[in-house]
C-alpha cells in the first residue's frame, strides 16, 4: 500500500507547489484526487511514481521507499498519450515493451491487431491512450495513477477506458488513484474522494490559469 | 438587440484531403474531411464537437484558407451570404473572420506578442491592444514578451485578445481551453458569450462535449470526416431523447453524469466505442475482414 | 481510409521524393567514383610528359598540362580523392568526438557538462582557421598534421547538437516510462536515444565533409599541410599561381572548379538527406 508522507515539493527557491500532503492507499483500493487547475495535481502524481524526488517528506510503499530498478509497481499514465510513446516505435513494440500482455486485457481495450504495424502518428489520441493504458495493464502493476487520463479524450473513448480499468482493478485488487477535475467523474470510478484544495494548503494563484 | 438571424457561414459538402508520400514513393490521397455542413449565424455559438483527430480543427483552417499546400478541398463555403473564395479569405482573414489558434505554438517565436496581436494594421491597434490585455487582466509589460515566455494561462489571453483586438464578426476558436476544469474554463470562454450577444459569430471547436453543453446555443457533432449530427443545446439536455443520431446519444449516454455507459455488441462484447458510424446508424466492426 | 492516387498525371515518375533519391544517388555515385578512381589511378596518368608542357584545354589534355607536363584533369582526380580521404578522415574522427562529448555531457550532467560547454565556447571563440594552423604545425604539418588539426577543431557545432538531441529524448516522457518499466541504462540508450540521434549524427556528419575537404586544400595552399610532391588540390592551386601571371590560366581554373564543384555536391547530397530524414518532407 501506498503511504504519502508530509510532501512538499517545489522548484528550488520558488514558491511551494506542494506542501504538508499526506494521505494513503490501501490495496485495492480506488480513490480520485479530485481539485481544479492549479493545485499542483500533476506535480503530485509525478511525485507518488517516483519521478521527481520531493523537497520534504517521502513516498513509502510498502514501508519502505519505491523501488528504484525493476519494474515499479507503481505506474502513471499521462494525460497526453503522444508523449509516452516512442515515436519511431511501432504501436506493438510499444505496448510490449515490459514483456508479454494478457490477451483479453487487450482485446478489452479494443486494441485492433491492424493497428500493431502503426506508427504512433498515424492513430488517434483515443487510440494510443488504449495501449498505453493497456501496456499497464499488467500482474506487475499494484497501482494505478491515472493524471487526467481521459481528459483529452472523448466521452466514448473515456468511458470505454475507464470501465476495462475498473474491471481490471476490481479483478486484480489493483489500486488506482484517479487525478481529475471532473467531479461526475469521480464520483463514478472512485470509492473515496481526496479534494486536492484541502490535501494541499498552498497558496493557489488562478489569476495566472 | 440585434436579432436578426443572418446567416455568418454557411459550409456545405466540404472535402479536406491530403496527399503525401507513403514508404513506396506512392502518392497516396488522405481525406481528412469527407463531407462537412456546419452553418453559424449572428449572436450564436456553435460548438463542433468531435474526437482527437477527427479532423475539425481542419475546418476552422479550411475557412481561414491556411491549409498547407500538400491540401486538396471541396465543396462550398459562403460568407454573409457571398462565396467564400480564396480572394475573400485573405481579405477577410485577420479581420472580419478571426482565429484563435490552440497554443502559442501557431505564433512567430521570433516575434514579441504585442506585435502579434496587433497583426497586420500594425500600430493603429496599439490602443485596442493594450485595451483588450487591459481586459484579459495581462499586464501591459506582457506585450514585449515572446510567445515561449508566456505562461499557459496568459499564452491563451494573449491568444484570445487576437480576437477581441479586430473586433471580428466571426471568431473562430479551436481548443481554446485545453484541460482546464469547468468552471475555470466557463470563466475563459464568458467572452465568447459576450461577443455572441453582440451579435458576432462563434465557432468553438472542441472534443468536451460537457463545455459546449455549457457555452454553446448549437452543437454540431462531428465524426471520422462528416458531420453526423446538428442539434440545438437544449435537446441534449435532461434525457437526451432530442437526440437522433445514435452515435449522438452514445456519446450524450457515455458521459459520467449521464450513465457512464456504452452499449455492448451482441455478437464480439465490443463497447460502442470501437463501433463504427455506418450513415446513420453505428455499428460494430467484429464482421469486418481486417479484424 | 487512404486511397492510392496512381499519378497517370503531368510528370509521373519525377516527384518530388523520387528526385530527392535520384539526386542522392548520383551524386553519391559520383563522389565514390572519384574517390575510388583517384586511389585506383595509374601514377603515370597525371606524370610528367615532358612532351606536352604548358598545353592548353584540348580534347587529348581537357584541363591542360603544367610547366611538367602533368595533365591536370587526372591530376584534379587524383588530388580530390586525396582531399576527400583526408576530409573523410579527420570528420570522421571530430564527430567521432563529438558524439563522445556531446552524449556524455547529456548524459551525466553538472560538472561534466559544464567542462564540456565550456570546451565548446572555447574552441568556438578563436577562429578557427589560426588554430587549425597552429595544430598541424606543432604535429609536423604533413598529412597527420592536417587531419589532427581539422579533427581537432570541428566537433563544437555538432557536439551541441547532439547534446541537444539527447538531452531532449532522456526527459521525454516515453524514456522515463521506460526506466519505470524496469529497463536498464543500456537498453535505453540502445533502443530509444540512439535510433533518434543517429540520423541527426550522420547527416551532421556528411555535411562536415567539405568543409574539412576545403579546410585541407587551404592549409596545403598555404604550406602548413601536404608535402609539396603529392597530388594535393592545395599543392596544385599554390602552384598554379605562379603561372597565372603567364597566362596559363587552366592551371588553377579547372582545378579549383573541380574542388567547389566537389564540396557543393557533398552539401547538396547532405542537405538531401537532411530532408529526407525530416518526417515533414512526406507531404509535398
Amino acid at each position: 500500500m501506498l503511504e504519502v508522507d508530509n510532501i512538499g515539493f517545489r522548484y528550488g527557491d520558488g514558491p511551494w507547489i506542494l506542501k504538508n500532503v499526506s494521505f494513503s492507499v490501501e490495496e485495492g483500493e480506488r480513490i480520485a484526487l479530485l481539485g481544479p487547475s492549479g493545485y499542483g495535481k500533476s506535480t503530485l502524481a509525478k511525485v507518488i511514481a517516483g519521478y521527481v524526488e520531493p523537497a520534504e517528506g517521502k513516498v513509502l510503499w510498502n514501508g519502505k521507499p519505491l523501488p528504484r530498478k525493476g519494474y515499479c509497481p507503481v505506474q502513471l499514465i499521462y494525460q497526453h498519450p503522444e508523449q509516452a510513446l516512442d515515436p519511431r516505435w511501432k504501436m506493438e513494440k510499444s505496448l510490449f515493451e515490459a514483456g508479454p500482455l494478457d490477451a483479453e486485457v487487450v482485446k478489452a481495450m479494443g486494441i485492433r491487431p491492424m493497428w500493431f504495424d502503426r506508427w504512433p502518428v498515424e492513430l488517434s489520441g483515443g487510440e494510443l491512450q488504449r495501449f498505453c493504458v493497456a501496456r499497464a495493464m499488467r500482474r506487475e502493476t499494484r497501482l494505478l495513477i491515472a493524471d487526467e487520463m481521459t481528459t483529452m479524450l472523448d466521452a466514448l473513448n473515456q468511458a470505454h477506458i475507464w470501465n476495462v480499468v475498473l474491471g481490471y482493478a476490481r479483478r486484480h485488487r489493483m489500486a488506482l488513484v484517479a487525478i481529475t477535475h471532473n467531479k461526475a467523474l469521480a464520483e463514478r470510478v472512485a470509492e473515496r474522494i481526496v479534494n486536492v484544495p484541502e490535501l494541499n494548503r498552498v497558496k493557489v494563484d488562478r489569476s495566472d490559469l | 438587440m440585434n436579432d436578426e438571424k443572418e446567416a455568418l457561414l454557411d459550409v456545405r459538402n466540404l472535402r479536406v484531403s491530403f496527399e503525401s508520400y507513403d514508404a513506396r514513393l506512392e502518392k497516396v490521397a488522405f481525406t481528412a474531411i469527407s463531407d462537412l455542413g456546419v452553418m453559424v449565424n449572428r449572436g450564436e455559438i456553435l460548438a463542433v464537437v468531435g474526437s482527437s483527430g477527427s479532423g475539425k480543427s481542419l475546418l476552422a483552417h479550411a475557412v481561414m484558407g491556411i491549409l498547407p499546400e500538400n491540401a486538396r478541398t471541396g465543396g462550398e463555403m459562403y460568407y454573409r451570404g457571398k462565396p467564400l473564395t480564396v480572394r475573400e479569405k485573405a481579405r477577410l482573414r485577420g479581420r472580419e473572420i478571426a482565429f484563435i489558434p490552440q497554443s502559442v505554438a501557431f505564433l512567430d517565436p521570433l516575434m514579441r506578442v504585442g506585435e502579434q496581436v496587433r497583426g497586420v494594421p500594425g500600430d493603429s491597434l496599439r490602443t485596442k491592444q493594450r485595451e483588450a490585455f487591459a481586459h484579459f487582466d495581462l499586464k501591459n509589460e506582457t506585450e514585449k514578451l515572446y510567445p515561449f515566455q508566456l505562461s499557459g494561462g496568459m499564452a491563451r489571453r494573449v491568444l484570445l485578445s487576437t480576437a477581441y483586438v479586430v473586433d471580428a464578426e466571426l471568431i473562430i476558436a479551436d481548443e481554446p481551453t485545453p484541460g482546464l476544469d469547468l468552471e475555470l474554463a466557463l470563466e475563459a470562454l464568458k467572452d465568447f458569450r459576450a461577443m455572441a450577444d453582440r451579435g458576432k459569430g462563434v465557432i468553438l471547436i472542441t472534443h468536451d462535449i460537457d463545455l459546449a453543453l455549457h457555452v454553446a446555443d448549437t452543437i454540431s457533432i462531428f465524426y471520422d470526416g462528416r458531420v453526423v449530427e446538428t442539434a440545438d443545446t437544449d435537446a441534449f439536455g435532461g434525457d437526451g431523447s432530442g437526440l437522433r443520431h445514435p452515435y449522438s446519444r452514445a456519446l450524450f449516454g457515455a458521459l459520467p453524469q449521464n450513465g457512464f455507459r456504452l452499449d455492448r455488441c451482441p455478437e464480439c462484447d465490443g463497447s460502442s466505442a470501437t463501433w463504427i458510424v455506418d450513415g446513420k446508424a453505428m455499428r460494430c466492426c467484429c464482421g469486418d475482414a481486417r479484424g | 481510409m487512404p486511397e492510392v492516387v496512381h499519378a497517370g498525371l503531368s510528370r509521373p515518375w519525377l516527384n518530388r521524393r523520387r528526385r530527392i533519391l535520384l539526386v542522392i544517388g548520383l551524386g553519391s555515385l559520383l563522389l565514390a567514383g572519384i574517390f575510388i578512381g583517384g586511389m585506383l589511378l595509374d601514377p603515370e596518368l597525371y606524370g610528367p610528359n615532358y612532351s606536352a608542357r604548358r598545353m592548353a584545354p584540348c580534347p587529348d589534355h581537357l584541363f591542360g598540362t603544367d610547366y611538367l607536363g602533368r595533365d591536370m584533369f587526372w591530376r584534379s582526380i587524383a588530388g580530390l580523392s586525396l582531399s576527400i580521404r583526408i576530409g573523410l578522415l579527420s570528420a570522421a574522427i571530430s564527430s567521432l568526438i563529438a558524439l563522445i562529448l556531446g552524449s556524455m555531457s547529456a548524459i551525466f550532467g553538472g560538472k561534466v557538462d559544464s567542462a564540456v560547454n565550456y570546451l565548446v565556447d572555447l574552441c568556438m571563440g578563436v577562429p578557427h582557421l589560426i588554430l587549425l594552423i597552429l595544430i598541424s604545425i606543432a604535429m609536423g604539418g604533413g598529412a597527420r598534421g592536417v587531419v589532427t588539426g581539422v579533427a581537432v577543431t570541428h566537433w563544437p557545432n555538432l557536439t551541441r547538437l547532439i547534446r541537444a538531441e539527447v538531452m531532449q529524448i532522456r526527459s521525454a516522457h516515453y524514456v522515463q516510462l521506460s526506466r519505470k518499466m524496469g529497463k536498464s541504462s543500456l537498453y535505453i540508450a540502445v533502443r530509444h536515444i540512439v535510433p533518434h540521434v543517429f540520423p541527426q549524427y550522420a547527416v551532421g556528419l556528411i555535411l562536415l565533409f567539405p568543409h574539412a575537404i576545403l579546410h585541407e586544400a587551404g592549409i596545403t595552399f598555404l604550406g602548413y599541410g601536404l608535402p609539396l610532391d603529392t597530388p594535393a588540390m592545395g599543392i596544385i592551386l599554390s602552384e598554379s599561381m605562379k603561372y597565372l601571371a603567364a597566362g596559363m590560366w587552366w592551371l588553377s581554373f579547372f582545378p579549383g572548379a573541380a574542388l567547389v564543384l566537389t564540396t557543393q555536391l557533398f552539401d547538396l547530397v547532405g542537405d538531401y538527406l537532411k530532408i529526407l530524414i525530416d518526417p515533414h518532407s512526406a507531404r509535398e
